[in-house]
């Protein structure tokens, strides 16, 4: 017996990724240097979100080249986005075997009614989510591990936390309700009920769940960690700072430390500029990342 | 109760501790190298190996854990746990322990898409196949005098013995047969 592409070989490789941080990266330098810093992935892109912000139009699937030397670049895995329902870009992700797709909010949706079919494939995928049924439909639909959404592009970690804190309340609270009200909870949270069933049972996802979405610092991660989170990725946090290789380096340190106050305050010295935030209120509710595809 | 430590730095934890658990012992996550000196074996679990690699230099878990395996303590390492015990990794220059005498290759199944589940053969583990779960796994391509080849998968070596070091390129954790967990147990037992 040899099988591939099974969902317990997709959710084994986040689960490898448990503790660690995934980078976004525009670029095969800024790649190895997320690597050498010590990142688990990198995520790449044609922009950093903060970036993808400020230029407004339509964001797209990265160049498959730029994926490519990328993938030839570094050892760790390599991750990338597609456009929410935009099947066409992941099957070209797929034949070019990247590691892992992120079927990402933060990229323009191509269909606003259906997310990708995510069985269909062999590669795993990660979902971004604002709450618990928004992450059981995305799982529903094969998603291998899942996000917070947050709101990227900001530097502001307070949506992060409010969707770390409602997802994991939410889980809570599915574990005291009784055998008959888990029914109604799923119709409630348009959620397949088998996987309601699974969290009122376990009390967490049946997969990795990682924060993501405004994380700017070393104590942004540990806060993360501390809420739930199973690993954390950093958007523009990192190469939208002043000194990337440090601060790469920090959070690592960071998130596999985050509950040791005298490694996090070491960790956090001297890190330079930290990128410019953005507060949540400046923004118009229709440039809302995290209300699209849920 | 016998005291397995679980390095925590990152990767696949949890799922050595529960493991651990369902055989009788007692894990202990482990972060801190004074915690090394109140265990009677260690696991080194898999996760992404440049990563771990990176923090146990950082960490002060180098030479600890070095030491750790020349006092004939047990250890058994998992994919990246592997990767990191080798004595050199073929083609790259990443920093290893050198405590288990192999030459190992990264990735060498491929790409997550290569990424497998496969009924193994393990003698020592009885006639029963073992669900093993290979993710983006290495191989060993050689071995040194007295270290005993116990499963390969299409030719290629998986999992070894050296006395008191266990690896294995799949993912023991990530199943629900317990056997290795078990088989590393014993040894721990026979050592103590």
């Amino acid at each position: 017996m040899k099988e591939i592409g099974t969902f317990k070989v997709k959710t084994g490789l986040a689960e490898m990724l448990k503790g660690g941080v995934i980078m976004d990266i525009v670029s095969v330098e800024q790649a190895k240097i997320a690597e050498e810093a010590g990142a688990v992935a990198v995520m790449t892109l044609e922009r950093v979100p903060a970036d993808i912000r400020k230029a407004g139009g339509v964001a797209r699937m990265a160049d498959p080249q730029l994926i490519k030397d990328v993938m030839n670049a570094v050892t760790i895995p390599v991750m990338a986005k597609v456009r929410i329902g935009h099947f066409a870009e992941a099957q070209i992700l797929e034949a070019l075997e990247v590691d892992f797709i992120d079927e990402s909010e933060v990229l323009t949706p191509a269909d606003e009614q259906h997310h990708i079919d995510k069985h269909k494939f062999k590669i795993p995928f990660v979902c971004g989510a604002i709450n618990l049924g928004e992450a059981l439909r995305r799982i529903g639909e094969g998603a291998a591990m899942i996000r917070t959404k947050g709101e990227a592009g900001t530097g502001n970690v307070v949506e992060a936390v409010r969707h770390m804190r409602l997802i994991t309340s939410e889980m809570r609270r599915l574990t005291i309700l009784s055998d008959d009200e888990l029914m109604t909870a799923a119709k409630e949270m348009g959620a397949p009920y088998t996987l309601v069933k699974y969290v009122a049972e376990n009390g967490k996802l049946p997969v990795v769940n990682f924060a993501a979405g405004g994380i700017a610092t070393p104590a942004d991660a540990a806060l993360m960690m501390h809420l739930g989170a199973e690993g954390v990725f950093v958007g523009s946090g990192i190469f939208k700072s002043e000194n990337p290789h440090v601060m790469a380096k920090a959070i690592v340190r960071a998130t596999a430390y985050y509950d040791d106050p005298e490694i996090l305050l070491e960790v956090s010295k001297n890190l330079g500029k930290t990128m410019t935030g953005l507060q949540i209120s400046q923004i118009d509710e229709m440039d809302l990342l995290q209300k699209r595809g849920i | 109760m016998i005291k397995i430590g679980v390095l925590a730095l990152q990767g696949a934890v949890r799922e050595h501790i529960q493991m651990l658990k369902n055989c009788g012992a007692t894990p202990i996550e482990i972060k801190r190298i004074k915690q090394v000196d109140d265990i009677d074996g260690l696991i080194i679990p898999g996760g992404e190996s440049t990563t771990i690699g990176k923090l146990i230099v950082d960490y002060g878990f180098f030479d600890k854990i070095k030491e750790f395996a020349n006092l004939e303590k047990p250890v058994y390492g998992t994919c990246a746990g592997l990767i990191l015990m080798s004595k050199r990794v073929i083609g790259e220059s990443i920093k290893t322990l050198n405590i288990m005498d192999i030459e190992v290759r990264r990735n060498a199944f491929g790409r997550q898409i290569d990424s497998m589940e496969v009924g193994l053969k393990i003698p020592k583990l009885g006639e029963k196949e073992y669900p093993a779960i290979f993710i983006r796994a290495p191989i060993i391509e050689n071995i040194g005098e007295q270290v005993e080849t116990l499963a390969k998968v299409d030719g290629k070596i998986v999992m070894v013995q050296k006395k008191n070091l266990l690896v294995s390129s799949f993912h023991p954790e990530l199943s629900d047969d317990n056997r290795i967990h078990n088989y590393f147990l014993n040894l721990v037992d026979k050592i103590l």
